[in-house]
């Protein structure tokens, strides 16, 4: 039961604790990704989504726990043997970080031409295919200082994509987006994972965005993991903190609010 | 308080930190250019960006280097009678300090606060991290290419600093008083091959400085523009100082018996 279980984790973080500056960012943290869901990560400014998120990538290494990619503990391997691991594990960041000296064609092709093929051909036939995946063909001449926000971070997931990878790492994906663009990325977050058969890890405080697109959400508070479940499960929580987010979210009311709606109905 | 021995035990600390990264730099450097894990195009663009760009300030710093050293000693070895000599000394000069410590500090201005602010933005802007989740060692991608440049254009640029300075002497020596036959055979007296090879080693060493320093400040940088600002200034103050107290070192090692 417990190796089926295994088996159909993508990502599994036990007990993870990391340290900055004398502060413990992330206290015992455990959480299990399954195959083919979008889980997402949700919870306040500096509770430690993107460091969870680093780590579960590999850039940054925990004091204590494991991090589980498939059936490879990855928290102890160094970068030499980070890097089967790498090329399964598709990163899209909060700013995109695309590499501004590169056009948005390189820009995609850079994983492509030095893990897949170096084939001129076969690069730009993945590019022009994960750049009409995003929305972005079209572009490929142009540098990321002329796209807009929302455009990087499509090319972003373009890039992240063209690797093939089995898991697609994302980091807060609509912050800082217009409502249209945000949704726009969330669609295309939901279309991706699903025509490709990938599993999704998302972190964001935009709960409209985690409530429109996840299977699963968990709640990150203070370092901790403190709710964990079905976006129903959720807004079903009976836990203060985790209410108080949902509703300043405006994703629950309080029945003072619920009621007033009532009465002006 | 803070004790005077305390502030020295964190100097000789971040020393010893220093050192060690440096360390680590080059040898995983040295690692990827021996397995052939180097970047062809990035180099060249390097190369160019290093060497070719600086063309114009070596040619300028060095020849005038050259003219005012001329303007020193001419006059002193007309008087002495040794004019003839002024053409060597200029020459001798040039190859053995002169040409290599102007090409490095040049560079050093120009490059070493170039890569540092590069890397850095790219380190502040996640860019780094991007190559590392693209399964792209930073240092396979950032540093070899501009340690490869760095190696092969200072000795190029030292070739250059080396002849032009010869020239800028010879543009203020010759009408001074000391013909132009003297001042070229000066040159054939006075230098010999190993002086230009050894001046030359003393350039692929400060070209090493000034890669490995830069790109260490880069990949270190934390904290937005401030950080960038900070690392680029550095870069450049611990490049100079280091070219200056390597080329002491070099000279000692080099010259010290001739």
């Amino acid at each position: 039961m417990r190796e089926q279980s295994q088996a159909q984790s993508a990502v599994r973080v036990v007990d993870v604790w990391y340290e900055v500056d004398s502060r413990w960012v992330l206290q015992g943290v455990s959480l299990e990704v399954r195959t083919g869901e979008i889980f997402a990560i949700m919870g306040p400014s500096g509770c430690g989504k993107t460091t969870l998120l680093k780590l579960v990538g590999g850039l940054i290494k925990p004091q204590r726990g494991q991090i589980w990619i498939g059936d490879t503990e990855i928290s102890r391997l160094s970068e030499v043997g980070l890097t089967p691991i790498r090329k399964q594990v598709g990163l899209v960041f909060q700013y995109a970080a695309l590499f501004d000296s590169l056009t948005v064609y390189d820009n995609v092709a850079f994983g492509v031409r030095r893990h897949i093929t170096r084939r001129e051909k076969e690069v730009a036939e993945i590019v022009k295919q994960r750049l009409e995946m995003v929305g972005m063909a079209g572009t490929e001449q142009l540098y990321p200082a002329q796209l807009s926000g929302g455009m990087q971070k499509r090319v972003g997931l373009a890039r992240a994509l063209a690797m093939n990878p089995k898991i697609v790492l994302y980091d807060e994906p609509t912050a800082g987006l217009d409502p249209i663009m945000a949704e726009t990325i969330d669609n295309l977050i939901v279309d991706t994972t699903r025509r490709l058969s990938v599993t999704a890890l998302v972190v964001s405080h935009d709960l409209t965005s985690v409530f429109h697109i996840a299977d699963r959400v968990a709640m990150l508070h203070e370092g901790r993991i403190i709710a964990c479940g079905s976006p129903e499960e959720l807004r079903a929580n009976p836990n203060p903190v985790v209410h108080r987010f949902l509703r300043a979210g405006g994703i629950v009311q309080d029945e003072q609010t619920a009621t007033v709606q009532e009465r002006d109905r | 308080m803070r004790y005077p021995w305390f502030h020295l035990a964190e100097q000789a600390t971040q020393v010893v930190l220093f050192v060690g990264d440096i360390g680590i730099l080059l040898a995983q450097a040295i690692g990827f250019v021996l397995r052939g894990r180097w970047e062809l195009r990035e180099t060249v663009t390097q190369m160019a960006i290093i060497g070719a760009q600086a063309v114009p300030m070596v040619v300028i710093t060095s020849g005038f280097t050259g003219a005012v050293l001329a303007l020193y000693s001419t006059k002193l070895m007309l008087e002495f009678g040794v004019g003839s000599l002024a053409g060597g000394a200029v020459a001798l000069a040039m190859a053995r300090e002169l040409g290599p410590v102007v090409t490095g500090v040049v560079v050093a201005a120009r490059s070493a606060s170039a890569i540092a602010a590069e890397i850095g933005s790219m380190k502040v802007t996640e860019q780094v991290d991007a190559l590392r989740a693209l399964a792209v060692p930073p240092v396979q991608y950032l540093v070899v290419p501009r340690l490869i440049a760095c190696l092969t254009m200072l000795p190029a640029l030292g070739v250059l600093a080396f002849v032009t300075g010869v020239f800028g002497g010879y543009a203020v020596a010759v009408p001074i008083g000391v013909s132009s036959t003297s001042y070229l055979m000066g040159i054939r007296d006075l230098v010999d091959t190993y002086d230009v090879f050894a001046g030359l080693l003393k350039t692929v060493v400060f070209g090493a400085i000034v890669a490995l320093v830069g790109c260490r400040a880069g990949l270190r940088t934390e904290g937005g523009a401030a950080g960038v600002g900070q690392a680029t200034t550095n870069s450049v103050v611990v490049t100079v100082l280091l070219i200056y107290v390597t080329n002491f070192v070099l000279a000692y090692l080099l010259f010290g018996g001739r």
